[in-house]
């Protein structure tokens, strides 16, 4: 990219998110299958309208299209933030259909489901690099941080300067680990809470409101 | 588009073929060439080897295109690794006004049915590669 498109780009880049303040900020939530990512999408917009986004699985790639909630009114210290939330699939560099075999999912379903999946990561990552102004990237603290996909996007979030919370969730089992979160991502604020039983959620809307606000 | 040389059918039965491509045979080339280089060698049974790896932003197209090729009993995607990345906290500012980023960090990729991570830590990447 030469300097003066670039400097151009990036100048676009700011001045176009100073002014469109007003506007609802699309926050997409990312992570690997199974971190929890539509339990804590449900979760919020139960909490703030009323009704879930999705249905919830641990049949891993539940979640194969990205899916929209417009207009959450997020109330906090008097102020209100309206964001959108936007619960896409869970990133991986490979879907094996096999593997929803062990789910008691025929394979006629499994190989349709594991397609679906495939165009759903490809969708979510489309949905990173032009459609998401923060992320709230989701994981799950009983498994191990350091794996390539989550080295990867929070590569990728960095590098298009996207704002990121990190989450770990499902403090609720025995096996959480917060620490070992921290430790993987030391430049980003963790989070802790559990999605499923509604835990340490006043903080999370805080700091949603803090960074998306 | 730059062509690897392919290993005869007799070759390919009795090994596994690593290519290592150096940081300027990808200097010159397109995203696109690149996540194209990578792919056709893996859907080969290759284990390609990068010396300088990929951007985030072609990591990202990497992965988006790798999903549109699956299909069952055929490819299963990708096992990718690099070295955990350390050097984006202390990018310059104007580095990343423009963007730029330090993308020289070694990175394997292979076959998500013919290699598995043994171990991966910020200095060794250890790996078990099988044949088809």
């Amino acid at each position: 990219m030469g300097l003066l498109t670039g400097l151009r780009d990036s100048i676009a880049r700011v001045t176009e998110r100073l002014f469109s303040a007003s506007d609802p900020k699309r926050i997409g939530i990312y992570g690997p299958p199974n971190a929890g990512k539509t339990t804590l999408a449900n979760r919020i917009a139960r909490d703030w309208t009323g009704d879930a986004i999705g249905p919830e699985s641990h049949v891993p790639h539940e979640t194969r299209r990205a899916r929209r909630k417009e207009n959450v009114e997020i109330e906090r210290n008097g102020r209100t933030v309206t964001i959108d939330i936007v619960d896409t699939p869970g990133v991986t560099t490979k879907v094996d259909y096999k593997e929803f075999l062990e789910h008691d999912i025929g394979e006629e379903d499994a190989v349709r489901r594991s397609r679906e999946a495939t165009e759903g990561v490809a969708e979510a990552m489309h949905w990173l690099r032009e459609d998401v102004d923060g992320v709230i990237y989701v994981l799950d603290s009983t498994e191990d941080p350091f794996t390539q996909v989550n080295t990867m996007l929070i590569g990728i979030i960095e590098s298009q300067d996207l704002p990121v919370l990190i989450l770990a969730n499902k403090t609720d089992l025995e096996d959480s680990n917060i620490k070992q979160i921290e430790n993987a991502f030391p430049q980003h604020q963790t989070i802790p809470l559990s999605a499923l039983e509604g835990d340490n959620m006043d903080e999370v809307y805080d700091k949603i409101a803090e960074y998306f606000g | 588009m730059i062509e690897m040389p392919e290993a005869t059918p007799t070759d390919a039965e009795d090994g596994v073929q690593i290519d290592l491509i150096s940081g300027a045979r990808m200097e010159g080339m397109a995203s696109m060439e690149k996540i194209r280089l990578i792919l056709d060698g893996v859907r080969d049974g290759n284990i390609v080897i990068l010396e300088e790896g990929l951007s985030p932003d072609e990591e990202s197209k990497l992965i988006e295109v790798t999903m549109t090729e699956i299909s069952p009993d055929e490819f299963n995607g990708i096992e990718i690794e690099t070295y955990p990345r350390s050097e984006t906290a202390d990018r310059s500012f104007l580095d990343r006004l423009m963007g730029r980023e330090s993308t020289k960090k070694l990175t394997v990729i292979g076959p998500a049915n013919q290699i598995q991570t043994l171990h991966k830590d910020e200095n060794l990447i250890s790996a078990l590669v099988s044949r088809k």
